[in-house]
């Protein structure tokens, strides 16, 4: 079952709270998403624990009902990153 | 032997470890096809371990490396991650800093 980008956003924001969040909707079919996702609580984490972190906020879903999500996790610490 | 030990083994005795959907010649999902067309780029000489063979192994890898999808790449017995990471890893010029730092390519 697709799950719309609100949802998503929510389930994220609901365990981190500070994180600015950008999803889009890559097919137009609310089954490829990517999301872009900014947080202190990412500052001094390896990529892999953010992702983690992420993953842990989707509950599960994430591999299941969510199978095309695209993540991109950035630390906030007060300065912005050229990439 | 268990899937956790099997597992092990696979990532111990395979320097550069890809667990994926189908094979490096007939991937079965896109994220699959991206980190093994990434490898094959670097000229990196991997062993593929198609999970889809397997379901205790398709489940296994996740609770092993505590992850929820594949692929997952393993260097030296070290978890890399999934697509997202491997691909920014790769854009940055950070993958291929790292494989010249373990000496995987010439």
């Amino acid at each position: 079952m697709p799950i719309p980008i609100d949802e998503i956003k929510k389930m994220i924001t609901d365990s981190i709270p500070d994180a600015k969040v950008e999803i889009k909707d890559l097919m137009g079919d609310n089954n490829h998403y990517s999301a872009k996702i900014k947080s202190k609580l990412f500052n001094n984490l390896s990529k892999i624990e953010q992702h983690k972190l992420v993953y842990k906020s989707l509950k599960g879903k994430m591999g299941n009902e969510l199978h095309a999500l695209t993540i991109t996790t950035e630390d906030d610490n007060g300065y912005e990153r050229k990439n | 032997m268990d899937m956790k030990e099997k597992i092990n083994n696979l990532i111990k005795d395979n320097k550069v470890c890809l667990f994926m959907k189908g094979t490096p010649d007939s991937p079965q999902c896109g994220f699959s096809l991206a980190v093994s067309n990434i490898l094959k780029h670097l000229k990196l000489d991997f062993k593929a371990v198609n999970v889809l063979d397997d379901e205790n192994l398709r489940q296994g890898i996740k609770e092993f490396s505590d992850w929820p999808t594949i692929p997952q790449l393993y260097i030296k017995g070290e978890f890399i991650g999934g697509c997202d990471i491997v691909k920014e890893m790769y854009e940055k010029g950070e993958l291929q800093n790292l494989v010249k730092k373990q000496n995987l390519i010439q």
